[in-house]
């Protein structure tokens, strides 16, 4: 494509099939103790 | 909604709200993104024609429809009705307050001092191990468990904390669990032999500093009133150096004092820390260091600046660290976790020195919140389904938010504290949130190229 650079695709939908799993790290377990951010946390399935 | 468009770092960047799609565009593209789902091509070429070549306009179109009938552009929220989502009674994290008390002074502690409002009181032991046996108990299938050794100060309660680990690492092999154990700490108290425990046994290690001296010293003084950057920053150091490639984090707060606080985060990266976060401070808007609407134009300025900084440092090869500019693009969290959040309440509790039971960390000091305790387990059903209940399809503002999949309706603590009401979110915290996941994402472009 010319006019467009897609730098990241379907990611959301690529995690529907095995979601849910809860093996991951409670967001508040790591640095943020006061504010909530999940977007930044890994997927333990794709370590 | 359906994408959200910025400009930042020289990038154009659109987000696919619901797909996680996130594109890199050009002005001609970025500017037909205003009329597209409105209009016609043929009015787009009108409204558009005086400011580019109609050829371009058309081949710009036809790139945007592409990704659209590919659903990187423009896609439906399919995820809704997929899910039941926390439908079990699962525990696989804890906060364990083992010590209600502390040895600095910080004015804006929501620990209230360290004794979140009440006495002040170490965990014993048995109520500690209690605690470790009511999450292994109440985990059902989940392997991987954290427990964060919390304060207060969790040093001034070392032994038992030492006798924790020990304790656990036994139920974890007689329950094929697997527990992350972290400390958060001020660093008053570490010393060789408590660095070199927690550099053994702790998968991760929170160490409290707010940045340059002045304000680490003016918000965080000890008990005589003296600040403690001086008393803790080598201790730090020393504890990092030893620490290999082990997880750890130098994490400050900021307050109005402090609007300029891209400066604390770049001396962290002076004094050699390279894994670094900062938070907004939440606390009563009375306060006179607390974070107002009038204070927000800065500090979401202050935000990109910090990320101009972060691209320069990152691309010349240095690696540095600022939890809230981490994204993974490729993917991250999977749904499930982006809908439903932090689990506080519900698989996320935490556990007061006498072994009470809360949502999280930040409601200790709320007997309202008490959700049951380690010797009875969850006693308020009512507010666990309450907490459990909650994710960014059920909180009101949150459904038709760009930012939803990032923050996951953000932090319920602050909904409570500032609107009363934890479905609804912290205002100005959402606008923080907002322009750190823009960073985040202008920076992930950046570092692209």
């Amino acid at each position: 494509m010319k006019h467009i650079k897609t730098i990241s695709g379907r990611s959301l939908n690529k995690t529907v099939c095995n979601s849910g799993c809860g093996e991951c790290q409670t967001s508040c377990q790591s640095a943020c103790k006061t504010s909530c951010t999940v977007g930044n946390q890994k997927c333990e399935n794709d370590k | 909604m359906g994408i959200h468009k910025f400009h930042l770092n020289g990038k154009n960047i659109v987000l696919d709200v619901n797909s996680g799609s996130v594109h890199v565009v050009d002005e001609l593209v970025f500017d037909i993104l205003d009329f597209y789902k409105e209009s016609t091509l043929e009015d787009i070429i009108l409204k558009l024609e005086n400011r580019y070549d109609k050829s371009d306009i058309k081949e710009a179109y036809k790139e945007i429809k592409k990704l659209e009938d590919e659903e990187l552009l423009y896609s439906k929220d399919h995820y809704e009705k997929h899910f039941n989502y926390k439908d079990q009674n699962i525990v696989k994290a804890l906060c364990l307050h083992v010590a209600h008390d502390c040895n600095l002074n910080c004015k804006y502690c929501f620990a209230s001092q360290g004794n979140y409002s009440g006495k002040r009181e170490l965990m014993p032991l048995d109520v500690g191990k209690k605690a470790l046996e009511f999450l292994v108990k109440n985990s059902r299938n989940r392997k991987n468990l954290d427990v964060d050794f919390f304060g207060g100060e969790p040093l001034l309660n070392f032994e038992v904390v030492k006798e924790l680990v020990i304790y656990g690492r036994k139920l974890q092999d007689e329950y094929d669990k697997n527990i992350s154990f972290t400390i958060t700490t001020n660093g008053l108290l570490l010393d060789d032999e408590k660095i070199d425990f927690i550099n053994e046994h702790m998968e991760n290690v929170v160490l409290s500093l707010d940045g340059r001296k002045e304000v680490h010293d003016k918000m965080r003084p000890t008990i005589n009133n003296k600040g403690s950057y001086d008393l803790i920053v080598q201790k730090f150091k020393k504890l990092i150096e030893k620490r290999g490639n082990k997880d750890y984090f130098i994490r400050g707060t900021f307050t109005r004092d402090n609007l300029d606080f891209s400066k604390d985060v770049l001396h962290y990266k002076e004094l050699g820390f390279d894994v670094t976060s900062l938070e907004p401070v939440v606390c009563d808007p009375n306060e006179d260091y607390s974070l107002l609407e009038e204070h927000i134009e800065k500090i979401l300025e202050e935000y990109e600046k910090l990320s101009k900084e972060y691209i320069k440092i990152n691309k010349s090869g240095e690696r540095f660290i600022f939890y809230h500019f981490v994204i993974d693009l490729d993917q991250g969290p999977c749904v499930i976790r982006r809908v439903t959040g932090c689990g506080a309440g519900s698989n996320y509790l935490a556990v007061t020195p006498s072994g009470d039971l809360y949502p999280c960390h930040q409601f200790v000091d709320q007997p309202q919140f008490k959700i049951g305790d380690v010797f009875n387990g969850i006693i308020r059903e009512d507010l666990r389904d309450k907490f459990r209940s909650v994710n960014i399809y059920t909180k009101e503002e949150c459904k038709d938010c760009w930012a939803k999949f990032y923050c996951s309706g953000g932090c319920m603590a602050n909904a409570y504290y500032i609107n009363k009401d934890i479905t609804k979110p912290y205002k100005l915290g959402c606008a923080m949130e907002k322009k750190r996941i823009e960073c985040a994402l202008s920076i992930a472009a950046n570092l692209k190229d």
